[in-house]
C-alpha cells in the first residue's frame, strides 16, 4: 500500500513539473507574442492601407515596397558602398574625438593643475551645440571629409571627457588610504586603483560618445555629401523615392542600436564585479 | 624586547570650533609578539593613536619608534586593518591579497598559505560582493599579513560583525597570532573582546585622550569567558570604567 502511495505521489510530482514546464514555455511564447503584437498589427494595417490606396505611396510606401527597395539596394551593391563610407566616417570621427576626450579627461582628472588650465575652456566649448558649428566647419573645411570627421569628433569628445574626468575624481578616498598603507607605487595606484574605479564611468562615456558620433554622422551627411547613407537619403528625397529614405533611416537606427549593444556587452563583461549590476 | 616605543605622543586638532586634545602625553612600550588591546570611550583618540603609529598621521608631538627607527610615514611594516574591509571591488580574493605585488611563484605560494590561515579555501576567485562581512575582513587581514608586517594595527575590525561571526573572527585572529607571532595592537569598544584577546589591556580616558591604566591579562590560552580569572579581570576593567567620566557610550556586552 505504501508502495502504491509512493507511485502515486511520484506521478503527481512529474505531472506538476510537466505542467510547470509547459507554463514556462507558454510564458516565453506569450512574452514574444505580447511584445510583437503591436508592431505586427501596425505593419499589417499599414500594408493593407497602402494596398487599398488609402495613403499615398510617395508619402508612406508599403512595408513590402520598402523591403523591395532594400533588396534592390543590396543586389546592386549600392547599399554596401554607402554604408561602408558612413561607417568609416563614424569610426574615424569617433576614434579621433573619443581618444582625445579620454586623454583629456584622464589628464584633467589626474592633475589639479591641468584641470585649472584646461577645464574652464573645455566646459565653455561643451555648451556649443554640435549642429550650430556646422556652418562654420563648412566655411573652414568645405563639404569634404575633414569637416565631417571633425564634426563627429566634436560630438564624441565631450561625453568621454566629462565621464573620464568624473570617474577619476570619484574614486573612494578610503581606498587611497589602503593604497598608502600597502605602499603602492604611483604606477600601481593608477593601474590597480584609479583606472579600475573609473572604468564604469569611462564605459558610460564611451556609450554616450558612440551615440553622439552616430547622431553627428547623420547631421554631417545630411548637410551635403556625395556618398554615404545620409547622401542616399537626401538623393532619394529629391527624386521622391520614399522607400529608399525609409531604408536609410532604418539602417541608421539599427546600427545605432547595434553599436550601443556592443559596448554594453563589454560593460557586462568588464564590470561583473559590480555590486549593483543587474543583468 | 621592545618593538614599538611611543614617547610623549600628543595630538591636537585645531578647527573653527576650537582645539581638541585628542591625545596627551601617550607613553607606550609594546614588546615583540605582544597582543595589546586598547579600549576606551568613543572619541578618546584610539583611531588617532593607531593612525599615528601607522604613519598615516605624522603631524603630532612626541616620537614613535618602530624597531628603533622613527615612523615617518605609512609602510608595509605596519599593517592596518580598518573597521570596514576596504577591499578592491574589482579584484577577486587572491588578487586583493596580492594587490600591488607581482604574482611570482613565491607570492602565489604565500597567498595560498594565507588563504588557508584565514580559512577562505574555495573562495580564491570570488569577488568581494560575494563575501560576507567576516570573510571580507579576513581577506583584509591576509592582505596585510602577506607583507610580513612587524606590527598589525586593527581599528575596531570586528565592530560591524554579528556576535557569532565576531567570536569566530577572534578565534581566527588568535590562531594567526599564535602561528605567526605577529605583534598586534587591537582597538575595540567591547570589554570582553579586549580581555579575551590581550596580553595587556590599555584603558584610555577621553578629552584629553590619555592612558588611564594598563591591565595585564595573565590567563593562559585557550581562554574561557566564564572562567573565574577572566571574570576577575573583567571586574577590574569595569571598575576602571565606572570611574571614567565619559564612559557612558562604552558598549559592555553581556555574555
Ligand atoms: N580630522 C579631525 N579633525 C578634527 N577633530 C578630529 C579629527 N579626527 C578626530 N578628531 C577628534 O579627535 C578625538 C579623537 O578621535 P578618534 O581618534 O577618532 O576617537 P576614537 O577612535 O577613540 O573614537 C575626537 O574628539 C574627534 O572628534
Ligand atoms: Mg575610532
Amino acid at each position: 500500500m505504501s508502495n502504491q502511495a509512493g507511485v502515486l505521489s511520484r506521478r503527481t510530482i512529474d505531472e506538476k513539473e510537466l505542467a510547470l514546464k509547459r507554463q514556462r514555455k507558454q510564458s516565453i511564447t506569450s512574452y514574444w507574442v505580447r511584445g510583437l503584437a503591436l508592431p505586427a498589427s501596425i505593419i499589417l494595417i499599414w500594408e493593407l492601407a497602402g494596398l487599398f490606396e488609402l495613403i499615398s505611396a510617395t508619402l508612406l510606401p508599403r512595408p513590402s515596397e520598402i523591403l523591395a527597395a532594400f533588396r534592390d539596394l543590396i543586389v546592386s551593391g549600392e547599399l554596401f558602398s554607402h554604408f561602408t563610407i558612413s561607417l568609416l566616417r563614424a569610426i574615424g570621427g569617433f576614434l579621433l574625438g573619443g581618444a582625445l576626450g579620454l586623454a583629456a579627461g584622464l589628464a584633467v582628472g589626474f592633475s589639479k593643475r591641468t584641470e585649472q588650465t584646461l577645464d574652464p575652456t573645455l566646459q565653455m566649448l561643451r555648451t556649443v551645440p554640435t549642429l550650430a558649428v556646422i556652418p562654420l566647419f563648412i566655411l573652414w573645411f568645405g563639404f569634404g571629409e575633414v569637416s565631417k570627421i571633425l564634426l563627429i569628433s566634436k560630438a564624441a569628445f565631450f561625453p568621454l571627457y566629462v565621464n573620464a574626468f568624473l570617474g577619476i575624481r570619484s574614486v573612494d578616498s578610503k581606498l587611497f588610504d589602503v593604497a598608502k598603507v600597502l605602499q603602492f607605487s604611483k604606477w600601481k595606484q593608477i593601474t590597480t586603483l584609479i583606472l579600475p574605479a573609473a572604468l564604469p564611468n569611462i564605459l558610460l562615456g564611451l556609450r554616450l560618445s558612440l551615440g553622439g558620433a552616430w547622431l553627428a554622422l547623420v547631421a554631417a551627411e545630411l548637410m551635403g555629401s556625395s556618398e554615404g547613407v545620409g547622401y542616399l537619403i537626401m538623393d532619394a528625397r529629391q527624386f521622391s523615392q520614399t522607400s529608399i529614405v525609409f531604408v536609410g533611416i532604418i539602417i541608421f537606427a539599427v546600427f545605432g542600436k547595434a553599436s550601443d549593444s556592443f559596448v554594453r556587452y563589454f560593460e557586462r563583461r568588464l564590470l561583473k564585479w559590480r555590486e549593483n549590476y543587474i543583468g | 624586547m621592545t618593538l614599538l616605543d611611543l614617547n610623549d605622543v600628543s595630538k591636537r586638532f585645531i578647527t573653527e570650533k576650537g582645539i581638541t586634545r585628542a591625545l596627551d602625553d601617550i607613553e607606550l612600550d609594546v614588546k615583540k609578539g605582544e597582543f595589546i588591546t586598547i579600549i576606551g570611550p568613543s572619541g578618546c583618540g584610539k583611531s588617532t593613536l593607531l593612525k599615528i603609529i601607522a604613519g598615516l598621521d605624522t603631524e603630532h608631538e612626541g616620537e614613535v619608534l618602530l624597531d628603533g627607527d622613527a615612523v615617518l610615514g605609512p609602510s608595509i611594516d605596519k599593517g592596518f586593518i580598518f573597521q570596514e574591509p576596504r577591499l578592491f571591488p574589482w579584484l577577486n580574493v587572491e588578487k586583493n591579497i596580492s594587490a600591488n605585488l607581482p604574482v611570482t611563484k613565491e607570492v602565489k605560494e604565500h597567498v595560498r598559505e594565507l588563504i588557508k590561515l584565514v580559512r577562505l579555501e574555495g573562495f580564491e576567485t570570488a569577488y568581494p560582493k560575494e563575501l560576507s562581512g567576516g570573510m571580507a575582513q579576513r581577506v583584509a587581514i591576509a592582505r596585510a599579513l602577506l607583507r610580513n608586517p612587524k606590527v598589525l594595527l586593527l581599528d575596531e575590525p570586528f565592530g560591524a560583525l554579528d556576535a557569532f561571526t565576531r567570536a569566530h573572527m577572534q578565534e581566527v585572529l588568535l590562531d594567526i597570532w599564535q602561528k605567526n607571532k605577529t605583534t598586534m595592537i587591537f582597538v575595540t569598544h567591547d570589554i570582553d573582546e579586549a580581555i579575551y584577546l590581550a596580553d595587556r589591556v590599555v584603558i584610555m580616558n577621553a578629552r584629553p585622550g590619555t592612558i588611564r591604566k594598563m591591565i595585564p591579562v595573565g590567563v593562559t590560552h585557550p581562554r574561557k569567558k566564564t572562567n573565574a580569572d577572566f571574570q576577575k579581570i573583567r571586574q577590574q576593567v569595569l571598575t576602571e570604567f565606572e570611574q571614567v567620566e565619559h564612559g557612558k557610550s562604552l558598549a559592555v556586552s553581556h555574555s
